[in-house]
């Protein structure tokens, strides 16, 4: 027996016996499916909603903390009347 | 924008629907054969086809020309692969008698018989899909034929399900 005549066989023997398909397999794979790409919707929308908010944070605590402006020096006393 | 969704959605049920009357019957068998269930009462196939259903639903807009039966058989493919380990102890305790053509083999090997003959995937795609080498899938496959086709007196031993495919 070769190779090929053993696919067949096998083949053969997995061809049988076909299962009946439940009536509500479509229902349920629907409802399923609706249901990930829901959460998957509300997830993205999420993570938006926290970028934006971190974003908004960033620009709000760098408008009154001004980390770029030179902080007036607290060692020297300033130079008046030289 | 919401009518655009809502005829998006029309459109998908439509089509999705079409795929499941042409397709399931056929992915249903192919899991049935994995689990190796008798085809009139298999709650494990059915539960491996509706999710594989499910999430070809969820990325049914994103397939782009993608053949969705591919996909579902994917998903499929690789739930069993991770799902069969894991159920692995349970089934040994509890198992009743498994019955169907594959009950012999390991999970395994009913995976890459299933792939290989039955749905016909070539043999590099299977191994990619499975992240084995190819040798090794047509190893496995040689090796599964030659005990489907020459059954082993007594009961299997009790290798027989110990190796389960990673991917």
């Amino acid at each position: 027996m070769n190779r090929t005549q053993r696919e067949a066989a096998v083949r053969q023997l997995m061809e049988r016996g076909t299962p009946q398909v439940p009536a509500d397999l479509y229902a349920d794979s629907v409802r399923r499916g609706s249901r990930m790409l829901r959460r998957r919707t509300a997830a993205r929308r999420l993570m938006w909603l926290l970028l934006l908010a971190a974003s908004v944070a960033f620009v709000v605590w760098a408008l009154t903390a001004r980390p770029w402006v030179e902080p007036p020096s607290t060692t020297t006393p300033p130079m008046t009347g030289w | 924008m919401r009518q655009r969704q809502a005829s998006q959605s029309a459109r998908r049920a439509r089509e999705f629907e079409a795929f499941v009357a042409g397709a399931a019957g056929r992915l249903l068998h192919a899991a049935t054969l994995l689990t190796a269930e008798p085809p009139d009462d298999n709650p494990r196939a059915r539960r491996l086809l509706t999710l594989a259903l499910a999430h070809t639903y969820a990325c049914w807009d994103r397939l782009r020309g993608e053949d969705p039966y591919d996909r579902a058989r994917q998903y499929l493919a690789l739930r069993f692969a991770h799902g069969a380990w894991r159920r692995h102890g349970i089934l040994l305790g509890g198992r009743t008698h498994p019955s169907g053509p594959l009950s012999h083999l390991a999970p395994q090997e009913r995976l890459v018989l299933v792939l290989r003959l039955y749905e016909g995937v070539a043999e590099e795609q299977a191994a990619a899909l499975l992240g084995l080498p190819t040798e090794r899938v047509r190893t496995i496959c040689d090796r599964a034929t030659a005990t489907l086709l020459h059954p082993p007196r007594g009961p299997a031993p009790a290798v027989v399900g110990a190796k389960v495919a990673a991917s």
